[in-house]
């Protein structure tokens, strides 16, 4: 049985690489009798984004208060 | 640049009138031995041998075991140098592979102790977000960001967000930042920071926990107590 560890590490990989049917299917389980891990993925998108959303305010941001976003390793 | 040939001019240079002498060694019957144990030679010699390490390591006494050891050893195999020259070359040779040990030494040092110490700090964090059985603590167990997500494009929640990727281990940030806001794919960062595809997951996996808990605490869980009408102070 997969507990919150596995599954948020799961949650987060599931962004860079399908996961495979057996990882999927104990994610899904788990998933479906764990509120906060179903929150935690959630959230994980929200995070993807938002941090588009900050690159892009971050380059229009610029003169404003760019310097505090890191503008500098963001604009392209 | 040729190594051998660096250190050959280098010493040839400092040495002149000690090498000329040396150069006769036959009809005044000096052996090697006795040359390398001739005061003033070897002061010579050890001094440019300090100065070519201090300058690779940059720390005197590494410098100063480094040239020791490699005495030491040269002193070891002396008989089989006939000339002065030819051991002067070899000694720097011997000094070129004690410095490259110091170094790799100490990169190794460097890199294991932060481990180490990194290793130590996400294991604390893990231990802080999770009970030994893997299940959140209850005070940790993700919230719903759904209510208060209207106020993410403000200013303050920016800065927020700006602060908890402050927060995070360099590495993690760095790491954080090519996937999410420069959005490289995972090979070309792997390939860059010369990390493995799994070793990449962790840092992107250890990094968005710390992002998410820093947000939740931050800003989604006071966001909420904010709506809820409670006290946030």
């Amino acid at each position: 049985m997969m507990n919150c560890k596995q599954a948020t590490r799961l949650l987060s990989e599931q962004l860079e690489r399908p996961l495979h049917g057996g990882e999927k299917l104990q994610l899904k389980l788990h998933l479906l009798m764990c509120r906060g891990c179903r929150n935690f993925g959630d959230q994980m998108r929200t995070l993807r984004q938002l941090s588009k959303g900050y690159a892009k305010t971050a380059s229009e941001a610029d003169g404003k208060d760019g310097a505090a976003r890191g503008s500098s390793d963001l604009d392209s | 640049m040729s190594d051998s040939e660096g250190s050959d001019s280098f010493v040839e240079e400092g040495s002149s009138g000690v090498e000329r002498d040396a150069a006769v060694s036959g009809p005044s019957g000096a052996t090697v031995e006795e040359q390398l144990v001739d005061p003033q030679f070897l002061a010579e010699l050890r001094a440019q041998m300090l100065k070519f390490a201090r300058l690779q390591l940059r720390d005197d006494d590494q410098a100063e075991d480094a040239v020791q050891e490699a005495l030491a050893g040269a002193l070891k195999n002396i008989e089989s140098f006939a000339r002065q020259s030819a051991l002067k070359t070899w000694v720097f040779s011997i000094l070129k592979f004690k410095i490259a040990d110091a170094l790799r030494y100490r990169q190794r040092v460097i890199a294991s102790s932060q481990l180490g110490d990194e290793e130590q700090r996400e294991q604390q964090f893990m231990d802080a977000l999770f009970k030994t059985n893997g299940h959140w603590h209850r005070a940790e167990r993700p919230t719903s960001w759904n209510g208060p997500q209207g106020g993410v494009q403000s200013d303050h929640f920016w800065r927020v967000f700006d602060a908890c990727l402050n927060g995070l281990p360099e590495k993690q940030a760095r790491v954080f930042m090519m996937r999410e806001f420069i959005e490289l794919e995972s090979e070309e960062i792997c390939s860059q920071l010369s990390l493995s595809t799994s070793n990449l997951h962790v840092i992107l996996y250890r990094a968005r926990l710390r992002l998410r808990e820093c947000l939740e605490n931050s800003w989604f869980e006071t966001s909420a107590a904010r709506s809820r009408g409670e006290s946030t102070a």
